[in-house]
């Protein structure tokens, strides 16, 4: 993940969810680790969450769950896209 | 973590170099980014000028607080002006101007306004300080609102007094129903919100492809713009319209449903009012009546009642992709990010923001 521009970090509306890595789960909340930094999220809305997972985080909130093997599919699929050049 | 790969330039510059081919010769291609952060990007990765001539990357209503009625935030601003009362608001929110003041104005003033990055901290705040009322004014679409619905919800459950929303939700597939049926518009395809549809899935887009135009579901690195790009050109040039989900890693076709029963059992839809392009059936959020205790518009007895934007303020145009920031005859002269007239320019998503900052 690339480090988000200034203007995106934290307390504005729009649709940036940024992904953590679950580092411990204590009922509803997890703690999570966002590029090195410590925080927590509120996981109520996501199911079988562990630790280890990477969850996106939005508004305090976990959105949903990233999948990683879904992650390098598409980067597999965005590769085969580039190699046909639009033929 | 594997992201850093979404941004690979041998990978952009074939897949642009794609996208050109597959447009040439054909006429033009207007592609609305629906979300404000896609906006953003867009103008942050300069690909207006690498994209050929004929595609037409047009921004959208996707800006939460460019979309808020100025009255709600006259009303937010009034609020935080009575004693007593805390306003906790998106910091994007904080310098909107509504109709005849803004909170950053109130705070001026003496108004309690204070940044908050969660609803959640509506709850928190209420709790420790139960000698004061603390109000969230909750804006934004699909990924916002079920950190709202939770906060709403943990705040009956602790059975706080204290803590109330000013609701002002909306929701993005009524928009674009909106947004396809003024054909004076000419939307080719779309580029649709990645982590909105997290939330509400692919389903509620069906209709794009069935008024015959194409869409794709898009992430927010360089590759998955660029992607989303080539798979709606590709739609368009090949007349096969469909709604393809090119952010699988974090939308599932189905969405999130245990988050949309949360919103089902917090909200109900509504009539309301979208600044600047007036009111779209079903596209906003209320408090079911069990929930009454923590409107804030009913416990305060607001009236929220809307209509005035800045003279010569063209917003309403530019977030229905009518014009383009820079035909605003107010844009970089009279409204600049410093000096904003309108929504556009203030919030940092709004187009007329991106557009000064990075250009066309």
């Amino acid at each position: 993940m690339n480090v988000p521009p200034s203007w995106m970090e934290g307390n504005s509306t729009m649709c940036l969810a940024i992904p953590a890595k679950v580092t411990a789960i204590s009922g509803s909340v997890a703690e999570v680790d966002v590029m090195g930094n410590r925080t927590s999220a509120d996981i109520s809305v996501i199911e079988e969450v562990r630790v280890g997972d990477y969850i996106l985080i939005h508004a305090g909130l976990a959105i949903q769950k990233y999948d990683e093997a879904e992650a390098l599919e598409t980067i597999a699929l965005f590769r085969e896209l580039a190699e046909a050049m639009g033929e | 973590m594997n992201a850093a790969l979404f941004s690979d330039p041998a990978v952009a510059e074939k897949l642009i170099a794609g996208i050109r081919r597959m447009a040439e010769g054909r006429g033009i291609m207007r592609i609305m980014e629906v979300c404000g952060t896609h906006t953003m990007e867009i103008g942050r990765l300069g690909l207006r000028s690498l994209l050929p001539r004929g595609i037409e990357l047009i921004s959208g209503p996707g800006c939460p607080v460019c979309v808020t009625p100025g009255a709600v935030i006259d009303a937010a601003a009034d609020l935080s002006l009575r004693g007593g009362v805390t306003v906790l608001s998106f910091g994007d929110m904080v310098r909107v101007p509504g109709d005849r003041t803004s909170l950053a104005q109130a705070r001026a003033s003496g108004g309690s306004v204070e940044v908050a990055a969660s609803p959640l901290d509506v709850v928190a705040r209420a709790q420790a300080d139960p000698g004061r009322d603390y109000v969230f004014v909750a804006v934004g679409f699909e990924t916002t609102i079920p950190s709202t619905a939770r906060a709403v919800t943990l705040a009956r459950e602790k059975g706080l007094r204290n803590a109330k929303f000013l609701v002002c939700h909306r929701m993005v597939p009524p928009a674009l129903d909106a947004l396809i049926a003024d054909a004076s518009i000419g939307i080719a395809g779309f580029m649709l919100p990645g982590h909105v549809s997290a939330i509400i899935g692919e389903r509620p887009y069906a209709r794009l492809p069935a008024h015959g135009i194409p869409a794709a579901i898009t992430g927010f690195e360089p590759l998955d713009i660029i992607a989303g790009i080539h798979a709606i050109v590709d739609m368009i040039v090949h007349g096969k319209p469909a709604v393809r989900n090119m952010y699988p890693r974090v939308v599932k076709p189905d969405g999130n449903a245990r988050a949309r029963e949360l919103i089902r059992a917090v909200f109900r839809p509504g009539d309301a009012l979208w600044r600047g392009i007036g009111v779209i059936p079903r596209s906003g959020l209320f408090l079911r009546d069990e929930f009454t205790g923590l409107d804030a518009a009913r416990h305060f007895g607001l009236s929220i009642d809307d209509h005035a934007m800045p003279a010569g303020c063209s917003c309403g145009e530019v977030l229905r992709g009518k014009i383009r920031p820079d035909q605003c005859p107010l844009f970089s002269g009279a409204c600049t990010p410093e000096n904003p007239k309108g929504p556009c320019m203030v919030s940092s998503e709004g187009s007329c923001a991106a557009y000064f900052r990075y250009g066309g």
